[in-house]
């Protein structure tokens, strides 16, 4: 079969992609969502805060999907549920699979990669320790409790300080869960700060930095967790352990973009974000081959994911008309404390301003956030405080994407304050 | 009819129970656990040794060759993964080439086949990672990999298709002697009263003989800790990466899995607690230390879990194998430490004709070799897809994303017989969990799956048998 645009993924890049997509005039889309009603992760989080930006008002995540998913249904854009994206290749053939449909196989024009991110498993962060129950990812507990309605333990620890794991502190206090501690690894929290507000400090949960989980006790179910403190170099430090008795450790250390599929179809990866390399367009090193969202970089708003992902749509749209410039690029590279820019490169001869996503990579403050294109600043913007949690934005207006589009040699960096 | 009884569920136990089920009689396996394969089966290396590394004329030599060449027949009536990878024994230092020739002499003369020394360059031009340090290399051809609990579950399953019981959840607590006969008492009072017992515990088969037995054994749990690699460092290696035991110890192994992860370990620590399955910090920090000596690029960055195994090692240092003595009809398989796997296929056997032997038994006429695994999704063409999912739709439902396991494979396996029960269960038959998210994404699905099959409650599904329940009520 064939279809011009297939979109992969039915959560919140996905929808926005493909609302775009049509809106900038492709009528022949498909979503393919392989959970059973499309929303992605955001039918999980029952709690409110997001569409601040978007939508001015501050809505729950399943409200959110279903704004997005109204969007779609009135476009009468095509879309699948219960059907897994199998393979992709970098031809653009699609393999898919569903209990109603079967095997299906579309030749596609243009891809979405909106497949979202996934959680960093406990065997990532090599605790030690039983491997008895009782030991979540902070995601799979959200959706136990918010989707099926059971709860995973009573007596809590949570290691990392991520958005989820702070969410579900909260969550898990007013199922009548005792949580004992969030341990971070880190001197600062990965979570956003109102988030740290919010879900501890309202409940007086103790956030501990510096510190992690060395030792997971029990035969069948957890008993308790071992906890120490951290030197500099991250090492627990012999002689802080402190046993903390509970049944059930959740983690929240990280999210990594899931790029099976991309790696299918040759698609060059970032091994700082875990996503694809795009252009400001958009699209992968493989032609015609689009990436958004999660499976991009990690976001901590659902916001500009959704902006994000309605660039890309549009983007995609063009590149199906035929509109797509294959000309050079300009790298944009990240320094002085920034982790990571996407997109990493811009198109010559695009026209639109050039926004930049960033995270960086320690706390800073006082800083000024620069684009400096050879050598020459053309963007600067002072900051309080930055830290890794929460990605920072640079939208350039027209003349400062031109300079960048014209250089040889474009970063962005962070630069002390002068006083 | 003839009741055998065989104590222990493990790869022991259950290629006894199938090789028994030749034979006319009324077989019972009794399992302390909720599954095969809980033990020492389901936590090594999964290495199907050549049998250079076990000294001549000992059980273990004579049981491993015999084994290992049996393998590629039996996973083909079985149908479960196998793989001759072959095998290197590296050695890092100029002066140590006797040991390699120690162990190639010591190898021909168990009569293990094809064995070379070879040098470092002739290894880095078969494996390029390994390191520059390796001076030169033990060739083995013959060793190869193979997933230790499924192959025990497909002896199982071959065993309960002709005929064999098991009964799960029934710890044993001593054996009695009953005149010609031998009584297993089990710790919740029931007796079963055997013309012959299979000692096939494990862990615990010292204190299983000896609580009848006047001659005694010790057991010393030997614990070892590995780290399992996500399938992206497959690269890593394809053949088994063993490293020649120095003053400073045995050396870990950088083996590959017959599904593609690679495997780190194991240490080995001889500790007291024959429950103990705790990893440690400084056990997996020593494993990665170790395992990259021989392959310096390897990095904690693909690591997915980790877990330790308690290999059963005996204080007489060989297997002990064969009647117990004292007229006791109790058949002994003490001290099955590597390479009791490799050696299981050719225990099995001799075990099964020696107890049919001393209790009579005739031929089994409706035997059936063949067992039929669950057909694997994720290895299928697209055309064997769209066929399968034609057949049963379930086939079209992905469960688990990171292995593709369908729910259509994840049903078969809690239906068939001695089938999956919990999610511990249903990953060493599906695959489901074992990925790169750990489960993150289908244990609740599969707890889902679980329960409607078995027809229970979500808060009675467990991970790994009673108490490791994972929910604990209801949302209120």
């Amino acid at each position: 079969m064939e279809k011009n645009l297939i979109i992969i993924g039915g959560g919140p890049a996905g929808l926005a992609a493909a609302k775009s997509a049509y809106d900038a005039g492709e009528r022949d889309i498909l979503i393919l969502e392989r959970e059973d009603r499309l929303g992605g992760i955001l039918n999980q989080c029952i709690h409110n805060g997001f569409g601040l930006h978007t939508f001015k008002e501050e809505l729950t995540g399943p409200e959110y999907a279903a704004r997005y998913i109204k969007e779609v249904l009135d476009r009468k854009i095509e879309y699948k549920t219960g059907t897994t994206a199998l393979s992709i290749d970098k031809n653009k053939r699609v393999t898919c699979a569903s209990e109603a449909e079967g095997l299906m196989i579309y030749e596609a024009k243009a891809i979405i990669l909106a497949c979202g991110c996934r959680e960093r498993p406990r065997g990532a962060i090599n605790i030690a320790g039983c491997r008895a129950a009782g030991i979540f990812s902070a995601g799979t507990a959200q959706k136990l409790i918010n989707i099926d309605g059971y709860m995973p333990g009573k007596e809590v620890v949570i290691l990392g300080s991520g958005d989820i794991g702070l969410i579900m502190a909260r969550r898990m206090t007013f199922q009548g869960a005792k949580v004992k501690a969030v341990v971070e690894l880190m001197p600062y929290s990965s979570g956003l700060n109102r988030n740290i507000v919010q879900c501890l400090n309202d409940f007086d949960i103790p956030l501990m930095f510096s510190h992690t989980v060395v030792d997971i006790k029990g035969k069948g179910r957890v008993s308790s967790v071992v906890i120490a403190a951290v030197d500099e170099k991250l090492n627990p430090i012999k002689g802080t352990e402190q046993e903390i008795k509970c049944d059930t450790l959740l983690l929240s250390v990280g999210l990594l973009p899931e790029n099976e599929l991309s790696r299918m179809a040759d698609v060059n990866l970032s091994p700082v974000t875990g996503g694809a390399v795009v252009d400001d367009d958009m699209m992968t090193g493989t032609d015609g081959i689009f990436a958004c969202g999660n499976v991009l970089h990690v976001h901590d708003l659902v916001d500009f994911v959704s902006e994000e992902s309605e660039w890309a749509g549009a983007r995609a749209a063009a590149y199906i008309r035929g509109e797509k410039a294959k000309g050079e690029r300009v790298a944009i590279g990240a320094e002085g404390g920034v982790r990571y820019v996407v997109p990493q490169y811009a198109l010559r001869d695009g026209e639109e301003n050039l926004k930049l996503r960033m995270r960086v990579g320690n706390v800073y403050k006082n800083v000024r956030l620069c684009v400096v294109c050879d050598g020459e600043e053309v963007y600067s913007k002072k900051c309080m405080i930055v830290t890794p949690g929460e990605m920072e934005t640079v939208s350039l207006n027209e003349k400062q994407t031109r300079a960048l589009k014209n250089c040889k040699k474009a970063t962005v960096c962070l630069k002390a304050v002068e006083r | 009819m003839k009741k055998i009884v065989i104590i222990g569920a493990g790869v022991i136990g259950c290629s006894i129970a199938r090789e028994l089920s030749r034979y006319e009689a009324e077989i019972i396996v009794l399992e302390r656990e909720n599954d095969v394969a809980c033990g020492t089966t389901k936590a090594n290396s999964g290495v199907v040794h050549g049998g250079f590394d076990a000294k001549p004329h000992t059980k273990k030599a004579w049981y491993n060759v015999r084994g290992n060449e049996m393998f590629d027949k039996l996973s083909k009536e079985l149908d479960f993964p196998f793989r001759r990878n072959g095998a290197y024994v590296l050695c890092f230092d100029d002066t140590k080439w006797d040991g390699l020739k120690k162990l190639y002499d010591q190898g021909v003369e168990n009569g293990v086949k094809g064995l070379k020394v070879v040098t470092g360059d002739e290894v880095r031009k078969r494996e390029p990672y390994v390191s520059d340090e390796v001076k030169g290399a033990l060739w083995c051809p013959s060793s190869g990999i193979v997933s230790p609990y499924e192959m025990t579950i497909a002896y199982a399953e071959n065993a309960a298709a002709n005929g064999v019981k098991f009964v799960f959840e029934k710890t044993v607590d001593r054996l009695e002697k009953s005149g010609e006969k031998i009584k297993v008492v089990c710790k919740d009072g029931d007796v079963y009263e055997a013309d012959a017992v299979v000692n096939a515990a494990g862990l615990y088969s010292d204190e299983l003989n000896n609580s009848v037995s006047s001659t005694k054994y010790k057991i010393v749990p030997r614990k070892g800790e590995y780290m399992l690699l996500d399938k992206t460092s497959g690269y890593l290696t394809s053949t088994t990466l063993f490293q020649l035991p120095t003053a400073m110890g045995k050396g870990i192994l950088v083996v590959p899995s017959v599904h593609g992860n690679v495997l780190l370990g194991p240490t080995a620590v001889d500790i007291e607690d024959k429950e103990c399955r705790d990893t440690t910090y400084d056990g997996l920090a020593e494993a990665f230390d170790k395992a990259r000596i021989t392959v310096p690029s390897v990095t904690k960055k693909t690591v997915i879990t980790q877990f330790t195994g308690l290999r059963a090692h005996a204080d007489a240092g060989d297997f002990v194998v064969g009647w117990a003595g004292d007229d006791l009809p109790l058949y002994n398989l003490i001290g099955i430490e590597s390479p009791g796997l490799t050696a299981a296929p050719a225990l099995a056997v001799q075990a099964a004709e020696d107890v049919a032997d001393y209790t009579a038994l005739a031929f089994n006429k409706n035997f059936n070799p063949i067992r039929k695994g669950i057909p694997c999704f994720a290895t299928m063409t697209e055309n064997e897809r769209a066929e399968i999912i034609k057949k049963n739709p379930l086939y079209g439902r992905i469960v688990c994303r990171c292995e593709v396991v369908t729910e259509g494979e994840i049903v078969d396996s809690i239906n068939r017989p001695v089938g999956a029960k919990d999610l511990d269960g249903v990953k060493r038959r599906t695959r489901a969990g074992m990925g790169r998210c750990q489960s993150g994404f289908c244990s609740e699905r599969v707890m889902e799956i679980i329960a409607r099959e078995r027809g229970i409650d979500m808060t009675e599904v467990t991970k790994s048998g009673k108490g490791s329940e994972i929910v604990v009520g209801r949302v209120e």
